[in-house]
């Protein structure tokens, strides 16, 4: 595969693209300046990984707006699949590629001054609030190559802003649902949560047939003020074609806190950065993921808590399970500066191999610059222990029941952490059928 | 009902390439509690693993028959299909897997497809146990045996045993951390098991446990076989009297194992 430099996609059509959509100035300026950044930029280097082979240029921008629906009923059934519908608060969004068909709101959610809303929108009708964190204190356009094109082409996403003092109960679920099979996502997602706030938001991203060659660059970003506490849930299956950057990042003032249970089960390539910065005292962060990698596919995980509070704490937890000629590498690291006194960091990084051939690294990192911290890590590469086999068969499983319950009960720290259940039994589907 | 049978004939086993068990002769039939007793190290727990199938455990000779059949070519799954069951002295933990989905699957693990345990049932037969055991019905929304303290393993392993009701149970050292209301608690679990379909084997340190589970038969090993059998009033004088009456006996010296210390 060639690394085609030159894009598509240049300045003059990023700035009709943001006129089209009606986009405040200050918008229309970003992308511009993002797009001529990524003619310069180069591509992120992720640790063991090498990613310039890797297609992140030939792909089908907007797949052009889709008619909104009414009714749930006539989504895509395993859309439908998702949809929370043991409540009557419903709080859902749907987005066929990148534009929103489907939305419902609870009137207490409207009543609270809650915003829930597609970026579009939001850039229009709440330009001057999505401006104060949009590409704000968690990512910069100018990290490299992907986040800049990021900026320069983002063509859907959501927008969350809870109020301060302000607790929402039921769920916020967004689908991103990519029907067709050239077309690119550049999704950008903002949460938004006020002092003393309380907000779950829970998002899928999935496509049901392969794709031809296309791209996802997601960037989502989560602010947690102070005393707010944040559960980001993520559930990414796109299928094999899509080659995928996506990065989720948090900002945690003092006394926050931000919950993340992400099951990474896309089917392509994908480099993920799920980091958390600690920026206030006492804040908290918990990092859980799940993945399986299968077939050929090739990812790289990151998940990293930067502590600059004191008290601060952080928590990483990263099950992995490999098999075919998969290969994965699984960065955990815990960086506390200086100044952070009696900060805590702790990780595990577990990798179940069940494929000779498969490739799995766990790689827990500690940058420590102060002295005043606790911080530990554990980290394993290995097969499923012959022990809880010999146990498990000899109550009467056999061997397949028995490393099913095992793969199982290794990816359920993801799993039971979801908000809703029918996100949960989607996963476990998605398990079982990746793993055989 | 028909009486069921396990027959061990000149049994050797191996770990690592040293032989621990040599040339093991029992029989066991339903409506029998046999009890194994014997020091450290002299191959008890290891008799009791080999058995079930154990990873690490190498049959190099002699044969396992249930009522004519093969053991030691079935599969581990098979044996307890077949109607054995092995409580076992450090049972693993499994992360993520609840208590009460572990045992139902286990128990539709023996049943024909189509023939699944209903939920109901399954919940009310697991409660009516653990009832027994007297474990608070938390533990069957646990993961298995994850931060579980000794006893509570133990009686989990009970618990498993009155749930899957095996024709075939051996309980290795279920006595073993327990303290007397615990060991009171398990041993009326498998005294609840007992009855003519049911046959077992009791591997000890202590005559202790037998106060509570009275055995039909005892038998004593030393260096990887039986080297006594008798009725309970064996166990008796073995708690009284200690083990070195039996070596003044027979004329052994060192009760072990080859150079193996410890109980493997």
């Amino acid at each position: 595969m060639s690394v085609d430099t030159k894009w598509t996609y240049d300045e003059d059509y990023v700035k009709e693209y943001s006129q089209q959509r009606g986009e405040p100035n200050w918008l229309t300026e970003e992308r511009l300046a993002a797009a001529r950044l990524a003619d310069k930029l180069e591509l992120p280097k992720p640790e063991k990984t090498n990613i310039k082979t890797w297609n992140f240029t030939e792909f089908k921008h907007d797949a052009g707006v889709k008619e909104t629906i009414d009714d749930v009923e006539n989504l895509h059934e395993d859309v439908q699949k998702l949809i929370d519908r043991s409540t009557d608060e419903q709080n859902l969004i749907v987005f066929r590629d990148g534009h929103p068909v489907y939305r419902s709101v609870s009137k207490r959610l409207e009543e609270q001054g809650v915003l829930f809303m597609d970026i579009e929108t939001a850039a229009k009708e709440h330009g001057d609030l999505l401006r104060q964190y949009f590409m704000g204190k968690a990512v910069n356009v100018d990290e490299h190559k992907l986040t800049a094109l990021h900026v320069a082409l983002m063509n859907g996403g959501t927008f969350v802003y809870v109020p301060k003092n302000v607790q929402v109960e039921a769920p916020l679920q967004v689908i991103y649902w990519q029907e067709d099979p050239e077309a690119a996502l550049f999704n950008h997602v903002v949460v938004a949560s006020e002092d003393n706030s309380e907000v779950t938001y829970l998002e899928n991203y999935v496509s049901f047939q392969e794709e031809q060659k296309s791209v996802a660059n997601i960037v989502a970003e989560v602010y947690a003020g102070s005393g707010a506490k944040v559960s980001y849930g993520g559930v990414d299956h796109l299928e094999k074609g899509m080659t995928t950057y996506v990065n989720r990042r948090g900002y945690v003032e003092k006394d926050g806190r931000i919950d993340w249970a992400l099951g990474q089960m896309n089917e392509g390539n994908t480099v993920s950065d799920n980091t958390t910065i600690l920026a206030g005292d006492g804040s908290y962060a918990d990092s859980k993921s799940v993945s399986i990698g299968r077939g050929d596919q090739s990812q790289n995980f990151w998940t990293h808590i930067i502590h600059h509070g004191k008290h601060s704490d952080g928590q990483i937890l990263t099950h992995g399970v490999m098999k075919d000629k998969a290969s994965s590498i699984f960065n955990g690291v815990t960086k506390i500066e200086h100044g952070a006194t009696k900060s805590n960091g702790e990780q595990t990084e577990r990798v179940l191999m069940l494929s000779e051939k498969a490739r799995g690294d766990a790689n827990p990192i500690l940058l420590i610059d102060e002295d005043d911290v606790t911080a530990g890590h554990a980290a394993s590469v290995g097969r499923i222990d012959p022990l809880q086999m010999f146990y498990l068969m000899s109550r009467g499983l056999p061997r397949s029941e028995a490393e099913r319950l095992v793969i199982h009960g290794f990816l359920a720290p993801v799993v039971n952490e979801l908000p809703i259940q029918s996100v949960k039994d989607r996963l476990r589907e998605v398990i079982e059928r990746k793993v055989y | 009902m028909a009486a069921s049978t396990i027959k061990i004939e000149n049994l050797h086993v191996e770990i690592e390439g040293s032989e621990i068990i040599k040339d093991f002769n029992l029989e066991i039939n339903t409506g029998e509690v046999h009890a194994i007793m014997g020091p450290n190290g002299t191959g008890k727990s290891t008799l009791a693993s080999a058995i079930m199938g154990h990873p690490k455990y190498e049959i190099t000779q002699g044969s396992v028959h249930l009522d004519g059949e093969n053991v030691l070519e079935m599969d581990v799954d098979e044996r307890a299909k077949a109607g054995m069951f092995l409580a076992m002295q450090y049972p693993s933990e499994i992360s993520g897997v609840t208590n009460a989905d572990f045992m139902r699957s286990a128990i539709n693990a023996r049943r024909e497809e189509g023939d699944e345990i209903s939920l109901m049932k399954f919940i009310r037969k697991m409660d009516e146990k653990m009832d027994t055991l007297e474990m608070d019905q938390s533990f069957s929304q646990r993961y298995l045996n994850e931060g579980f303290s000794g006893g509570e393993k133990k009686r989990n392993e009970i618990l498993q045993l009155m749930m899957l009701e095996p024709r075939f149970a051996i309980l290795d050292e279920i006595d073993s951390g327990l303290d007397i209301d615990a060991l009171k608690v398990v041993s009326k679990g498998v005294n609840d098991m007992r009855n003519p379909e049911f046959g077992c084997l009791i591997i000890t340190h202590y005559q202790r446990l037998l106060n509570y589970i009275k055995p039909d038969k005892v038998h004593v090993m030393m260096q990887g076989r039986i080297v006594k059998s008798g009725g309970a009033e064996l166990a008796e004088r073995l708690e009284a009297e200690g083990y070195d009456w039996i070596k003044d006996e027979l004329g052994i010296e060192n009760e072990q194992v080859g150079d193996q210390q410890q109980e493997a």
